[in-house]
């Protein structure tokens, strides 16, 4: 099985996902496949699990029932699986998180030095290249606090790409963003989505969506209501929910 | 560049406050009929005080008490053939400080790095014997020669400033106490020959070095999810900070050896050292944990996302921040911690407060008590001082507060 799922099989199976917080119910079985290089866009209004579920996949959020295989491997609470999984598995947060105490490149080199074992130099070389991809190569030993939100967002794009994960997952990657600094961010995501990298973005940015996504989900009081093509949701879609939010969103 | 050429909108420059005596007088201290009062007060009381206190010092007081025992203020008891390996100590010291501030400290001109070459020098001035006026004199020396080495500013330079303030500590106790027990070179000096300033400067450092990571591990103990760790660090937080110091030193001299397997003795400066040593954690690790909370719950989740573990993010997240948060908290538990080493003359040390009550109760030096407790105050002073100075110093260095 396992090797069935490397060559070619879904990298990401969600089976059925619960999750409590006490005893709200946060996630009301998710269902989910999500093939090798494939860009999956979330978006659902506040509180409805986004986050949650999204967190659930590298286990910042442990889930109460139902199965989740990343790349092969199953998600337990064994810690080698987890630490495993997560160094596969990039992470992009709203609030970018950066380490304020370290070099843009300190930050970006930390994870392949600490994690990958990489000696210092390759880990510096391979910074440099994704400093250049993201488009600030002159920001490299600048301290985040020096950087506006844009930069500081795309040095932490170029921080979860430096461990070469198999997948990226965004979390609301522009929503602290100022609106003249979403594009540069959503400029280097739609960049990484075209060079074929797994992604799974919950977002309300529907343009990139409309670009780049291979498959929407719809996301409502912890459950998926509706999924499908960018095409399907925005053109047809069949739940009254899904209308109603799509028309809020996207009138303004 | 010429900038009324670049200038489109009106920029105006600020208005200029020309500075004149009268008018800065009238602003700030007679601005009004109570900031007048207020001055006029302040002014002869300071008078009063100043003028009392330099009458004292100059006219009553009898400073030979300081002159005739300053050996026994400085190191106590420890034999003047040894004396010596002090001196070197003091040494290595004052080189690691001219190249630590050749490091980190811009400006040479400040008005402290030239004090600290010119005291010594000034020092040597004074009367003492050749042997420790060369002594002195070679400080500065030691001390410049470090500055210069220190101001290439390499990156292995930096590295050995980081060790060599690492191996100071064992290193000088080592001179202090000797190697050989009967030994020709180096020949022990017990610790109850330890003391004044010598004395008080070893509890301090001893204190700080060993009751910083017993600090920490009791702070990430307090916060850690196994329930036995947690419980442990709380009780010993909570009845450690109940407790007066004293009644801990009391406590390490008559009860510490009960908990030492048999045959082990501590002596009684060590037993000290413990004893502050526990006490200065207890305080340490509720500042460290201060300093943990303030840590966003993003910098864990960004770390453990990275696929760091739970060690790694404390080690290379957690703790860097933490700490270099609460450098001013921690510079004055450690100045407290200084002054606090004085209660160890309660307890028959022969500290700088303890040789100070030793020499009054001496029949020559009877009635000298205010003599002899302005000389110690000032020199906990000058020490307290410049510990907050450097904290200054580090926090700007490493940027506290700026991000
Ligand atoms: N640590 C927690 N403890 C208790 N409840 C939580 C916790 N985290 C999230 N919740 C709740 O779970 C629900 C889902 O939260 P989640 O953050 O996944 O929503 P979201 O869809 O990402 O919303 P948003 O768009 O505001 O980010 C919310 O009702 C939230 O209040
Ligand atoms: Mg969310």
């Amino acid at each position: 099985m396992t090797n069935n799922q490397k060559n070619g099989g879904p990298i990401i199976i969600c089976r059925d996902i619960h999750k409590w917080y006490g005893h709200f119910h946060a996630l009301r079985g998710i269902n989910m496949e999500v093939n090798k290089g494939e860009v999956i866009v979330i978006f659902g209004p506040s509180g409805s699990g986004k986050s949650t579920f999204i967190r659930t996949l590298n286990r910042l959020e442990t889930h109460q029932r139902g199965q989740i295989i990343v790349d092969g491997i199953e998600l337990t609470h064994d810690v080698r699986h987890i630490e495993a999984i997560r160094s596969e598995t990039g992470m992009v947060f709203q609030q970018f998180n950066l380490f304020p105490h370290l070099t843009v490149m300190q930050n970006i080199t930390l994870a392949p030095i600490y994690v990958r074992k990489w000696p210092k130099k390759k880990a510096e070389e391979i910074a440099q290249q994704l400093l250049e991809r993201v488009g600030i190569p002159e920001q490299a030993n600048k301290y985040p606090g020096q950087l506006s939100g844009g930069q500081q967002q795309r040095v932490a794009i170029a921080r979860a790409l430096a461990m070469q994960p198999k997948i990226m997952l965004f979390d609301e990657p522009t929503s602290a963003l100022d609106p003249e600094m979403i594009k540069e961010v959503l400029d280097v995501m739609t960049e990484l989505a075209q060079s074929g990298m797994t992604m799974l973005v919950v977002t309300h940015e529907m343009g990139f969506a409309r670009a780049v996504a291979k498959r929407m989900y719809f996301f409502d009081q912890g459950q998926i209501v509706e999924s499908g093509t960018p095409d399907d949701i925005f053109y047809h879609p069949t739940e009254e929910r899904t209308k109603l939010f799509l028309s809020q969103i996207l009138s303004h | 560049m010429n900038i009324s050429r670049t200038q489109t909108t009106n920029v105006l420059p600020p208005p200029i406050e020309r500075f004149t005596l009268l008018g800065w007088l009238k602003k700030n201290l007679f601005g009004s009929w109570v900031d007048t009062l207020v001055t006029l007060f302040s002014i002869g009381f300071v008078y009063f005080v100043t003028a009392t206190f330099l009458r004292w010092a100059f006219q009553t007081a009898q400073w030979e008490v300081i002159a005739v025992n300053l050996r026994l203020f400085i190191i106590g008891q420890y034999p003047l053939a040894e004396a010596w390996r002090i001196w070197l100590g003091v040494h290595l010291i004052a080189a690691l400080i001219g190249l630590t501030w050749a490091l980190y400290v811009r400006e040479i001109s400040n008005i402290l790095g030239i004090g600290l070459l010119v005291v010594p020098l000034l020092l040597a001035l004074i009367d003492f014997s050749l042997f420790n006026r060369l002594n002195l004199i070679g400080l500065s020396l030691v001390g410049l020669a470090g500055w210069f080495i220190g101001r290439k500013r390499t990156a292995a330079i930096r590295r050995i400033s980081v060790w060599s303030w690492v191996l100071i500590f064992p290193i000088f106790i080592l001179l202090v106490r000797g190697l050989f027990p009967q030994g020709e070179v180096l020949p022990v000096v017990t610790s109850n020959l330890w003391g004044g300033l010598l004395l008080t400067f070893l509890l301090t450092v001893v204190g700080i070095v060993f009751s910083f990571p017993l600090g920490v591990l009791l702070a990430l103990g307090r916060r850690s999810e196994l329930p036995i760790l947690r419980t442990i660090s709380i009780i010993y937080i909570e009845v450690v900070r109940g407790v007066p110091l004293i009644t801990i030193l009391f406590m390490a001299q008559f009860m510490l050896p009960l908990f030492l397997p048999g045959g082990l003795t501590l002596d009684r400066v060590l037993r000290a050292m413990v004893g502050i040593t526990l006490f200065s954690a207890a305080y340490l690790a509720e500042n460290v944990r201060g300093g943990l909370q303030a840590i966003p719950h993003g910098q864990y989740e960004a770390a453990h996302a990275l696929g760091l573990s739970g060690y790694q993010t404390m080690v290379l997240i957690v703790l860097p921040q933490a700490l270099r948060a609460i450098i001013p908290i921690l510079v004055g538990q450690f100045i407290s911690l200084f002054k606090d080493t004085s209660l160890v003359a309660i307890v028959g040390l022969f500290d700088l407060l303890g040789i100070s009550d030793a020499i009054l109760a001496q029949p020559n030096f009877i009635g000298r008590q205010a003599e002899v407790y302005a000389f110690i105050s000032l020199i906990y002073f000058i020490f307290s001082y410049n510990m907050s100075f450097v904290s200054q110093r580090l926090e700007k260095s490493l940027g506290v507060g700026e991000r």
